[in-house]
């Protein structure tokens, strides 16, 4: 996930070039002799795109400050990245209630904190009172914990979560870095003085140091024995060391890796990723859960809020152009309103092809006829749509531009407004566009009722009673399967009814010497260090 | 000499305190909204309540009428105190302070170096009597201006450190890494007291005592580096002056492509985020260095040039 930090100096591709040529004079992973079995020992260094800023795991929002957060804290649950099924970690078990608004979690015995301090009952409620107390400094943390009305200590081992209403995702939410525990000393301080510092958890690593601006550095926890579930290896880390490295050019990452001067590096963009991997440097992908990245209707607009005209955009749009011409192979199509990898996905990709005349006959329906520059009009009015957008993806111009040709074949005329985030976030809640461009990275499926409910923020103007019935109940379902059903349904009628066009999914690309194993990504696409080794 | 003192530094507390209500002026007029760029700093998308930003302007004072958080930032500034970054909780004065050193090290170094560079060319171009040599010379500095620090820098990193090993491409740890930024920050600074310097000396060269020294049996080169040298100076120092806040913008390119700490990186980082109150820290801290190297400079003027008293200089 790129921000708009790091491409204020734009990557030249004569030097990027240069890199890849140049780096194929050296081989960085030449001196894998010692040995093809995981053993304990080394360090690692990891290039970061950007500062992390803060690297508290309940506060941290990019990226670059989640890989270092994520390996200083333990969750009560673990997500199997797979299948997407909730796994025991601190928890080993929990009781969801019928209306999933009460939780109830055991803890594991004998898991302690870096100061020594037990990781049980009382510890999981300071820590959810604390997140609370964030407030918007922990934008995650608040809206998992979203109806959050009070943690009880029932004995040692057992704490029982309670909610105002059914919160069928924080189950799943226990899982994230977010809800991550951190010792009592760390959580009564204030939100600005655990950024850098006097941050405790219970985690594989300890942090060791953060200078901003420059690295993080942690190191093994000796003596960790309460991994989740999912892992192999039971015991502490392999891993002595473990640095995070800014390295804000992505030329200068690129061949720092090509010159083994780093191990691994993030934000590799699309188009350093043909040169790495012919270079020899293998690539490590995931798709990001959550919403792909696509079009958002407001439906409040003149245009828009005709149904034909969205399900002619939705047809209108080629996203298989947009990933081959704009992206790489490491990227996909999306195929329904979700990431592939969110939990409850569906694939409906068989509503989501490219289908010009289908479009054409929609809006010929809708009474938008072709007129003499090609562009449709209706009333004399023409088929404009504004689109706004933010740069914290390298290649969303490039992809918004092409997706602007492929709707004005169809006689659609696009303006494109681009903008910082911030500026975005104002100018959605301003309501003066016809589709917001953008993505969430969230791995459970309930990111559709934030995104779609009208009963919640609904910056998109909706008024679908069907849809919210579907999402209310998808939030109170406390069974698995029945919540997949809704969620299925749920994503079915965001696509039908256009009140989302999902273009393609946001990918996590890392670029890896060959000395890096069994380096992974957890649920959420965000990095596990606790089993990687170095040979 | 006091009073002359003391009409300077009135100047500059007239600059830094401009500076200080120019950037408040320009930071408040932006269109962003800092809370906004806070709540989306997740990298996403995301949707954030209005009740949310609602929360975090109060907690920044950033809901008060302009003239008050004005007037309370301006109170704040006098004491040194510019408040907390946005971003990163920290005390803005202990960002800039830890950040200094390493800038203070790379900007010196730029400076050292561009003076060598500068002064070499400009003195062996106007000295040397091989033409083409004369032409290469006075060739250097319009390439050295117009070469782009970023690509510079880059290229260098690609060549001495990618291929050949000899230095590491990003950090501040030792000598080694401060190489490269050092020469890629020093080439356009020293492009242009290069190009200041050849054409004072040049002119200088052309006045009648440098004949008449000649004249009266002066070797040529003691002409042209002790008389020559010495008069043809005051140009490029006013120049450095002026170089030295260059320095300091540059920094933000070197810093970023070497990925070194320092100021430069704290300001690309809060200009992008809107971090206002680290941006106003390094407006003020910005004018301030300005405001001391020119001082500097005047203060050199009568040791180079006893034709220049101080007392003259405040009429200038």
């Amino acid at each position: 996930m790129s921000d708009p930090r790091r491409r204020a100096l734009p990557s030249l591709a004569a030097v990027t070039v240069l890199s890849l040529a140049l780096g194929a004079c050296s081989s960085s992973g030449a001196d894998s002799a010692g040995g093809s079995a995981p053993h304990s020992g080394g360090h690692l260094t990891f290039a970061l795109a950007s500062d992390p800023i803060c690297v508290d795991p309940q506060q941290a929002g990019n990226n670059d400050a989640i890989y270092p957060a994520r390996q200083i804290v333990d969750s009560l649950t673990d997500q199997d990245p797979k299948t997407g099924k909730i796994v025991p970690w601190l928890a080993t078990s929990w009781k969801v209630s019928e209306d999933a608004s009460v939780f109830t979690f055991t803890l594991r015995k004998g898991a302690t904190f870096s100061d020594g301090t037990p990781v049980n009952a009382r510890a999981v409620k300071s820590n959810f009172d604390g997140i609370v107390k964030l407030g918007a400094k922990s934008v995650l943390g608040s809206s998992y914990l979203a109806g959050y009305k009070s943690t009880t200590v029932i004995d040692d081992h057992t704490a029982k979560v309670t909610f105002d209403s059914p919160n069928a995702q924080f189950l799943q939410a226990t899982s994230t870095f977010t809800l991550g525990l951190l010792a009592e000393s760390t959580v009564k301080l204030p939100a600005e003085k655990r950024c850098t510092d006097n941050l405790i958890g219970s985690g594989p690593f300890t942090l060791d140091g953060y200078t901003p601006n420059k690295s993080v550095e942690e190191r093994r926890r000796p003596g960790y024995s309460w991994g989740s579930s999912l892992w192999k290896r039971k015991g502490p880390a392999y891993l002595d060391r473990l640095t995070f490295k800014v390295i804000p050019e992505s030329g200068v990452r690129t061949g720092s890796l090509q010159s083994g001067q780093v191990d691994a590096i993030g934000g590799v963009a699309p188009q350093d990723e043909a040169g790495l991997k012919s270079t020899g440097f293998p690539l490590k992908s995931r798709a990001n859960p959550g919403l792909p990245f696509g079009l958002t209707t407001n439906a409040a607009r003149p245009i828009t809020k005709d149904l034909k005209v969205r399900q002619a955009i939705q047809k209108a749009i080629d996203r298989q152009e947009v990933v081959d011409t704009v992206l790489s192979d490491s990227y996909r199509p999306a195929t329904s309103s979700l990431a592939s990898t969110t939990s409850g996905y569906k694939d409906l990709s068989d509503r989501l092809g490219h289908d010009p005349a289908g479009a054409g006959k929609l809006l010929d329906e809708a009474g938008w006829r072709t007129g003499p520059d090609g562009i449709r009009t209706k009333g004399g009015k023409k088929l404009a749509l504004k689109i706004i957008w933010a740069s914290n993806f390298g290649p969303n111009q490039t992809a918004l531009e092409l997706i602007q040709q492929q709707l004005k074949k169809t006689g659609i005329q696009v303006t494109l407004q681009s903008s910082t985030i911030g500026d975005y976030v104002a100018l959605r809640q301003k309501g003066d566009y016809d589709f917001a461009w953008g993505n969430t990275t969230r791995v459970d499926p309930d990111i559709l009722r934030t995104g779609y409910s009208s009963k919640l923020l609904n910056l998109g103007h909706l008024s679908d009673h069907a849809l919210d019935s579907v999402l209310d109940k998808e939030a109170s379902a406390s069974d698995p399967a029945e919540r997949a059903a809704h969620v299925a349904e749920a994503q079915q009628i965001v696509l039908d009814k256009g009140y989302q066009i999902p273009v393609f999914e946001l990918t996590t690309v890392l670029g890896l010497s060959k000395k890096v194993h069994d380096l992974d990504f957890e649920a959420s696409s965000r990095l596990q260090f606790h089993e990687t080794w170095l040979s | 000499m006091r009073r002359y003192l003391a009409g300077r530094l009135l100047q500059a507390v007239f600059v830094l305190w401009a500076a200080f209500t120019l950037s408040f002026a320009v930071l408040y007029l932006l269109p962003g909204d800092p809370v906004s760029i806070m709540a989306g700093g997740a990298g996403d998308t995301n949707d954030v309540s209005p009740e949310q930003l609602a929360e975090l302007r109060r907690t920044y004072g950033l809901d008060k009428p302009v003239l008050e958080q004005y007037g309370t930032q301006l109170r704040h500034a006098l004491r040194g105190d510019f408040g907390i970054s946005v971003q990163s909780g920290d005390k803005v004065g202990h960002m800039i302070g830890t950040a200094l050193p390493a800038t203070l090290q790379l900007t010196s170094g730029a400076l050292v170096l561009a003076l060598v560079l500068g002064a070499g060319t400009a003195l062996l171009a106007t000295y040397t009597r091989w033409r083409w040599l004369r032409q290469l010379l006075l060739s250097l500095p319009a390439l050295g201006v117009s070469a782009p620090t970023f690509l510079v820098g880059l290229v260098l990193v690609q060549i001495v450190s990618f291929r050949w090993g000899l230095v590491p491409a990003f950090g501040n740890e030792g000598f080694g890494s401060l190489v490269l930024p050092v020469i890629t920050l020093s080439l356009p600074t020293g492009a242009v007291l290069a190009q200041v310097f050849a054409k004072s000396l040049r002119t200088t060269l052309a006045e009648p005592y440098v004949e008449t020294a000649l004249a009266k049996g002066a070797s040529r080169a003691r002409v042209h580096f002790r008389h020559a040298t010495r008069n043809a100076a005051i140009p490029p120092l006013t120049v450095v002056g002026v170089l030295v806040g260059n320095l300091l913008a540059g920094s933000v390119v070197v810093e970023t492509v070497f990925s070194r700490t320092g100021v430069g990186r704290i300001t690309a980082t809060a200009v992008s985020a809107q971090d206002i109150p680290v941006v106003q820290g390094l407006v003020v801290f910005g004018a301030l260095v300005f405001v001391l190297a020119n001082l500097a400079v005047d203060l050199l003027y009568p040791l180079i040039d006893p034709r220049i008293t101080t007392s003259a200089a405040v009429a200038r």
